[in-house]
């Protein structure tokens, strides 16, 4: 894996997540407890073993920088490669963003600098835990120019909503992947169908062709322009991948997938296979239980303090609860107090939020409200 | 190019800790795990960090590996600094030999070429196994506002206990009149707790005449400190309010840690002022599941519970299984516990594994320690191991 880069490009996708997205972007949105959404990716990268990785931003990526800081907590702070911070040169209003690949000619002299030859590029919006290097193995070994990583849809799963859809031809005989006959972006992948995960593995030679070509035709779409239109002259293939996945594009889907996180195989899934996931250290004390605490079902980050009730609900860093409160189906993020005596429920409380002792903040099932950041009720 | 500092610390972290049994079996006694995630040393490392002295030196002797991996180059404690940082100081060779550290006085007596590197006016002498917060810059602002030689922090002790300590008797600006060290009718109950700021010309020369003195046996408490008051040095005791304590028995560690769970603990842990720092250990938030009940305890990132946990201790990775029941207890790294279980009054190191169906039989009283790396198989009694003996068990390591 010495030979490959990570190109993380953060995704546009900031509509669905709103208000969680109104001072941040996707990548840098809250999840499971202590992460971040570009945790799991990066954290699958280092695991696979890259160690030369870097992010384009686009907007509101000030608490993404306080969060990656040097890379420290994903081992990134070396002195050859390490983690690259690369935000765009010109800023852009709302109209002018049209791609990832106007972000990476941006900074064409990091992919020249760069001394491997492969590079796997992905949004920063999937919860994953892989391991890559398969991926850059079967990659090799099929020949391909790119390969793209692809997820079965299972019954009612809506995790890949806005996802172009990947039609396969024959097995690769170099393992479990498949040749790419069509790729097909605008409509929604249904259960049974592949869907393409916005994670591509190509040399860097490539990619710098089609970032020369899609500058030059003033489109940057990555997938649409990029792979898509020229799929008639390249070798595309696709790989399966399996496991907790998601793609966190909208707040019900935010709140549903932390939610499967309270089943025990899931939460081994996402944190400990194949790799564990890493984050900016806070150095919070234990999470520590009154007498009067009742939590069932719940996961809770350290630096929590619980005095009242808590069910089927996840906690962050340093979160408070106060006597008599009874907090319920909610996610309830780093910092938030809830006050003596206070009801939440089917919630979602941005950081440093509160809830005032006796008040009632609750949503309806299955269609939580959210509680902007450092809002009180 | 060396920059001078004001003020260096040198903090003793090569006690045994005898009297812990198989908890200092292969570590040294400040290395030894505390309060659901820290270990002992983090408490003084991160009040070095929170008061601003940034030059440290840890003097390490007995069983070194953990600590050593531990503090690495003092990143969690914000200690890697081009210029001073933490610095890891052993025992070491010389042209004419060298020795072992005889005593607290000779580890730094040993090791005054360090302190001269940064050309300080000041040393704070302290120890890696107690456990409390304190400002150290506020007993140097006292240290000089007295103009003293040398201040010593005490702490008031009940009146009953005061015959354990070294007991200082301070006249009324607190100017230490007498030391006794263990008096058996004591005439204050201001005990030091080893922690001491000196003016750095003193202390070097009273640790050279302490070395020319083949009776001393070296140790700050009982030979130094005497030594400077009959020379008549200025002297202060800097009263220090707060908790403080030496874990250095299995019931005073036990209780150490008990303390914490209290209602409004003395010691704060979660003082954002005062961040008491450490390795992180890199954990999932933990998962308490349906059947789950937790009671007054501290449960760390990791943790699985399905059973029961009353008035204990979970350090990261804790697995308690469904049925069980963990009560009065410490439970550390990465222990599994199987389902069924009974745990009172134990204390179960790193990556132990107890069978389902497990239960502790100490007597009265008795605090149950289990060594790390062990398994117990299942429904068995889990007893105390001793010597490195498992008694009643044989089990392998993971």
């Amino acid at each position: 894996m010495k030979d490959v880069m990570g190109v993380i490009y953060v995704n546009n996708q900031e509509e669905g997540l709103q208000p969680l997205t109104r001072d941040r972007c996707v990548a840098s949105v809250p999840f499971g407890g202590r992460y971040r959404l570009i945790d799991f990716i990066l954290s699958s990268m280092v695991n696979s073993g890259i160690f030369n990785i870097s992010v384009f931003t686009v907007r509101k990526y000030r608490s993404l920088m306080d969060h990656l800081e040097t890379g420290k907590a994903w081992d990134l702070n070396r002195k050859h490669d390490g983690l690259f911070i690369l935000p765009p040169q010109t800023h852009y209003h709302s109209a002018e963003f049209q791609g990832a690949l106007q972000s990476f000619n941006q900074h064409l002299d990091y992919f020249h600098r760069s001394k491997q030859n492969y590079v796997v590029i992905s949004g920063s919006n999937l919860v994953c835990n892989l391991d890559l290097s398969y991926v850059v193995s079967f990659h090799r070994q099929s020949d391909a120019d790119i390969t793209l990583l692809y997820k079965e849809v299972e019954n009612g799963q809506e995790d890949f909503a806005g996802c172009a859809r990947v039609i396969t031809g024959k097995e690769e005989p170099a393992g479990i992947g498949q040749r790419v006959e069509d790729i097909l972006s605008g409509t929604d992948p249904m259960p049974g169908e592949k869907a393409a995960l916005c994670v591509y593995v190509m040399r860097k030679a490539l990619l710098l062709e089609l970032i020369q070509q899609c500058s030059e035709a003033g489109r940057f779409h990555l997938l649409d322009d990029g792979i898509i239109s020229n799929l008639p002259s390249l070798k595309v293939c696709a790989y399966p991948v399996d496991g907790f996945i998601s793609m966190i594009s909208s707040i019900d889907l935010f709140y549903r997938r932390s939610m499967d996180l309270l089943q025990p195989i899931n939460w081994g899934k996402l944190f400990f296979q194949p790799g564990l996931i890493y984050t900016k250290v806070k150095d919070e004390p234990p999470t520590r239980y009154t007498e009067d605490a009742r939590v069932k079902n719940s996961l809770l980050a350290n630096g929590c303090i619980v005095e009242g009730c808590v069910e089927n609900s996840v906690l962050f860093r340093g979160v408070k609860i106060n006597k008599g409160a009874h907090v319920k189906d909610s996610i309830i993020m780093q910092r938030c107090v809830v006050g003596e005596n206070a009801r939440v429920e089917n919630a979602i409380l941005d950081k440093e939020a509160a809830v005032s002792p006796n008040k009632i903040f609750r949503g309806e099932v299955q269609s939580p409200v959210v509680l902007e950041k450092r809002k009180t009720v | 190019m060396i920059r001078a500092k004001d003020c260096v610390a040198m903090l003793l972290a090569g006690g045994e800790g005898r009297r812990l049994g198989i908890l200092t079996r292969d570590m040294a006694k400040p290395a030894v795990p505390f309060g659901g995630k820290y270990r002992v040393i983090d408490f003084t490392l991160s009040n070095c960090t929170n008061s601003g002295i940034l030059t440290v030196g840890v003097l390490t002797q007995y069983q070194p590996l953990v600590l050593n991996s531990h503090i690495g180059i003092g990143i969690p404690w914000d200690l890697d600094r081009k210029n001073g940082g933490v610095t890891v100081l052993p025992p070491f060779m010389r042209q004419k030999g060298g020795q072992w550290y005889s005593g607290t006085a000779d580890a730094i007596y040993q090791n005054f070429y360090f302190i001269e590197r940064y050309d300080p006016r000041y040393v704070l002498v302290i120890s890696g196994d107690h456990i409390y917060k304190m400002d150290y810059s506020r007993m140097l602002k006292y240290h000089q506002d007295k103009q003293a030689d040398v201040t010593i922090a005490v702490i008031q002790v009940p009146w009953d206990d005061a015959s354990r300590f070294g007991i200082m008797n301070t006249c009324e600006e607190g100017r230490i009149v007498e030391f006794e060290e263990k008096p058996e009718k004591p005439r204050s109950n201001m005990a030091s707790m080893g922690i001491y700021i000196f003016n750095r010309e003193i202390l070097s020369e009273h640790l050279e005449t302490d070395q020319n003195n083949p009776a001393s046996s070296n140790d700050f408490g009982k030979n130094v400190i005497p030594q400077m008051l009959q020379a008549g040095c200025r002297m202060y005791a800097f009263l220090f309010q707060g908790y403080w304590k030496d874990v250095g028995t299995l019931e005073s560690f036990w209780e150490a840690n008990m303390d914490l769970l209290l209602d409004n603990p003395e010691l704060d842990l979660y003082d954002r002022n005062w961040p008491i720092y450490t390795v992180n250990p890199n954990q999932p938030p933990h998962y308490q599941c349906s059947s789950a009940q937790v009671n007054r305890a501290l449960v760390n990132e990791g943790c699985m519970v399905f059973g029961r946990v009353e008035h204990s201790i979970l350090f990261p990775g804790v697995q308690v299984g469904k049925d069980s029941v963990v009560r009065d207890s410490i439970i550390m790294s990465g222990t599994v516990i199987g389902s069924g279980v009974v745990l009172e009054r134990a204390i179960v190191g790193e990556n132990v594994i107890i069978g389902d169906g497990c239960f502790t039989k100490g007597r009265e009283n008795e605090i149950v320690v289990v060594q790390e790396n062990t398994v117990v198989p299942e429904g068995s009694a889990v007893e105390s191991t001793l010597n490195g003996e498992v008694a009643g068990m044989k089990g392998e390591a993971r």
